[in-house]
């Protein structure tokens, strides 16, 4: 009996519940102490927020169980954004396929570098951070220049538009989740996903095509950024190019909360979906609070994302 | 059935870094043939299979493949953390309408298969939950499944149990009814002779032989694999231990009454200087994890080890410094570290002791270093060699030289001839006869009865984690050994008319 694995088993069951129970948690008392939370508005809000990163973090899902990282989707997240609100003086479709096309091109040259070079993913989308943070500073004259689109164009509708005031990024983040899960769970490509992170040389002898998988879940992580970008321009009108500095880091912190395991070979998307519920609400409190200056918000789900963190370990015992 | 060859290999060779893994080799395997492949390790059997399989390309010669090859490996190359039902269908899953994965199918569909195979797991458990040997016995049945016309098994029974590898040899016999065709590796006579037609042998990258297994007595294909005259191996036995030590000096190991339930129970084990003690019984008895309680990485409900008398905090550093050394019995996992070269790997343990201040002295190590590449004879073609490049019984000496490093008075040794050569098993087992003989007490742990009863001078037989017997002198026989681990069937046989 293999108690290494064995172990792994019961954490995953653990972490995933461990963060669905903190959730839970979480949303009660907020409810309870806070009168604004449970209003249909806050909710509606938090939902919104969360969208944006559920989306990256859906790609970071699939590279993470790879076991691999992508540490330039919070550039390409950006870039995506400013991409679009250029694209968008073009039409709807450039609006949206060009950071598509743009963030899902540098996300396959991650891929193909990492599965074909044998260079390790942080130092090639390190670069590919810097490298689309540099593009990005480039063609908005260092951040002086920004598009904007069209208030009454079908673009802005695509991140304003709502139903029953739900706006439709969360129906558009809600479905790419559930396709997600699907291709995670219920394709070979998914099946491969989790063969490469789990042991690689032995996914090779099996006639896994695991540089095939590596490329294609860098290039599905680089256009869910761009995608999120576009989104997030939609929405705000304007291509924004301060934005996405750090969200690498919240998109692979989301992952682990849900379970993901960071060493490969065994995570869910749900427990991504619960990851980012987590930590939206967890800011959402802090601004309840009000009082709280804004800059200790990120010392604050800092701290709280430990105790996640050391809760979960202290339960894999 | 007519002799129909699926693969006909001609003059292949292959060289790596200047060294001729293959040297114009000629193999030929017929349908429906089992065809034992054997040498020592290095001398070009994985090499070759990787030729066959087409992961490595030759440099020269010709190969003819007429049908599918599937192959498993000594280690179980499948994804431990996916369920067993995914890694047997990995790749050619059941589909619904939509495409999708019918999982439901594939659960059932593996569930049914496995049964074929006496594997009654839990299919959508993770593989890595299940024992080695039902973990191997499911990258069979996914070779088997490829619709394989070859299968090329490698080493599959060397972590198997006895039970599973009798199931195993049904398998492959059923393979053989099948009319699918077997490439057999294995250093285990007795599974050679049971079920193998014709064997090749390969030595040093030549094939030195060629033809039916039946009529090849045993002590011949031995000498055809190590390269020495049947008279030579017949002066000095199959395993090579020599006489037993003869020790009447106090105890410098006294274990007493380790306990960690549930895996082991009230276990003493004392040992002389100089003497070699077996731990016999089967997987699972807890001999690994009596070894692991003595050096103290085993947390215990109770117990105490005294090194030369004092008692020794329970811990590995204090075990370590008090003169205890482990050879574990995974060396991939738990020794060996690939990427190091061989001095690095050696000097490991050593380290505290070579360094000043935490500078460690580079023409200390390098003495050390090469002495004991001298005394074990290890070979390899400069101590910066990575250990990775090494033959599993020339990694083994390395970790043996690891331990031998910190100049220890007590040595746990786990299994230390698994999946290593016959020849270099033979040097392993020589060089534990020497160190007895210069005063080590020695712990031996072994799944080979031959082994234990040449190698060691006292047997302390397991069952379930407690101590089913010890025996000594004139009672160092194989019927002994198996009274002692089969005992509790028996008393089970009891249980039951009683119960009755």
């Amino acid at each position: 009996m293999s108690t290494v694995q064995a172990t792994a088993t019961r954490t995953k069951v653990l972490q995933r519940q461990g963060a669905a129970v903190a959730l839970i948690l979480m949303v009660a008392v907020s409810w309870l102490v806070f009168p604004r939370f449970g209003s249909l508005d806050n909710l509606r809000d938090l939902a919104l927020q969360g969208s944006f990163l559920a989306v990256i973090a859906l790609g970071m899902t699939f590279v993470i169980i790879t076991g691999g990282i992508d540490l330039s989707v919070g550039s390409l997240y950006a870039l995506g954004g400013v991409l679009a609100a250029w694209g968008s003086q073009y039409g709807f479709l450039v609006a949206l396929t060009l950071p598509l096309l743009v963030c899902g091109a540098i996300g396959f040259v991650n891929g193909l570098l990492i599965a074909r070079t044998n260079m390790a993913p942080f130092i090639v989308t390190l670069a590919s951070l810097l490298f689309a943070r540099g593009l990005l500073l480039a063609i908005t004259d260092e951040g002086a220049n920004t598009y904007q689109i069209a208030p009454d164009s079908a673009f802005v509708e695509l991140g304003r538009g709502t139903v029953f005031g739900f706006g439709y990024p969360i129906f558009i983040a809600a479905a790419l989740a559930v396709l997600g899960g699907l291709i995670l769970n219920r394709t070979t490509f998914g099946q491969n996903v989790f063969a490469t992170g789990g042991a690689e040389q032995s996914a090779v002898l099996l006639g896994v095509p695991v540089a095939k998988t590596k490329i294609g879940v860098y290039t599905m992580s680089g256009t869910l950024a761009g995608l999120a970008g576009a989104l997030t321009a939609a929405y705000l009108q304007s291509g924004v190019t301060v934005i996405g500095v750090g969200t690498e880091l919240d998109a692979i912190a989301v992952v682990v909360i849900g379970g993901t395991l960071l060493s490969g070979g065994m995570g869910t998307v749900l427990g991504t979906v619960i990851g980012v519920g987590l930590i939206k609400v967890i800011q959402n409190v802090i601004n309840q609070i009000g009082t709280l200056d804004s800059n200790y918000q990120s010392v604050v789900s800092g701290v709280f994302l430990l105790i996640v963190v050391v809760l979960q370990r202290i339960l894999r015992r | 059935m007519p002799t129909e060859p699926v693969i006909e290999v001609a003059g292949v060779t292959k060289t790596f870094a200047g060294v001729k893994a293959l040297d114009d080799v000629d193999f030929t395997l017929n349908r429906g043939e089992i065809h034992a492949l054997v040498g020592e390790n290095g001398a070009g059997k994985s090499t070759l299979i990787k030729v066959l399989t087409g992961i490595h390309s030759p440099d020269g010669g010709r190969i003819a493949r007429n049908g599918r090859i599937s192959t498993i490996y000594q280690e179980v190359n499948l994804v431990p953390l996916m369920s067993v039902a995914a890694n047997l269908f990995l790749g050619r899953e059941p589909r619904n309408r939509l495409g999708l994965i019918d999982r439901t199918r594939r659960d059932a569909e593996a569930k049914e298969l496995l049964q074929g195979y006496g594997i009654t797991a839990d299919v959508s458990s993770p593989l890595g939950t299940l024992a080695v040997g039902e973990q191997q016995m499911v990258a069979l049945a996914r070779a088997v499944e490829a619709d394989a016309d070859v299968v090329i098994m490698d080493e599959p029974t060397s972590s198997l149990e006895p039970r599973e590898v009798e199931t195993l040899l049904d398998v492959v016999r059923k393979l053989h009814e099948q009319g699918i065709a077997i490439i057999y590796v294995s250093h285990r006579m007795d599974e050679l002779y049971r079920i193998c037609d014709t064997v090749t042998v390969l030595r040093d990258g030549v094939s030195v032989h060629s033809g039916p297994l039946k009529e090849l007595p045993r002590i011949e294909l031995v000498s055809l694999m190590l390269g020495r005259s049947v008279n030579e191996i017949q002066k000095h036995g199959t395993t090579a231990f020599g006489e037993d030590h003869h020790a009447d000096t106090l105890p410098v190991l006294e274990a007493l009454d380790l306990t960690s339930k549930p895996r082991i129970n009230n276990i003493d084990v004392s040992i002389r200087p100089g003497e070699v003690v077996g731990l016999a019984g089967l997987l699972g008895s807890g001999r690994t994890e009596t070894a692991k309680a003595i050096i103290g990485a085993l947390p215990l409900d109770h117990g105490t080890v005294l090194v030369a008398g004092k008692p020794v905090p329970h811990n590995v550093k204090a075990a370590t410094r008090a003169g205890i050394s482990m050879l574990a019995e995974d060396r991939k996992t738990e020794g060996i570290i690939p990427n190091l070269s061989v001095r690095e790997n050696i000097v490991l343990a050593a380290l505290p002791k070579l360094s000043r201040f935490g500078i460690t002295s580079r023409s200390k190590q390098d003495r050390i270093v090469d002495a004991f590449i001298k005394r074990l004879r290890i070979k390899v073609s400069s101590p910066e060699q990575k250990v990775a490049e090494l033959s599993g019984g020339n990694q083994q000496k390395v970790l043996l030289a690891r331990w031998l490093c910190t100049e220890p008075k007590i040595l746990l040794l786990d299994e230390p001839t698994r999946g290593i050569d016959v020849g270099a098993k033979a040097e392993v087992q020589a060089l534990i006869d020497e160190l007895a003989k210069e005063g080590l007490a020695v712990l031996l742990i072994s799944s080979e009865l031959d082994e234990l009863l040449d190698g060691a001078d006292r047997l302390i037989v397991l069952r379930d984690g407690e101590v089913a017997g010890e025996l000594e002198g004139a009672q160092l026989t194989r019927e002994h050994v198996l009274n002692a681990i089969a005992a509790e069937v028996m008393d089970d046989a009891d249980g039951n008319q009683n119960s009755h």
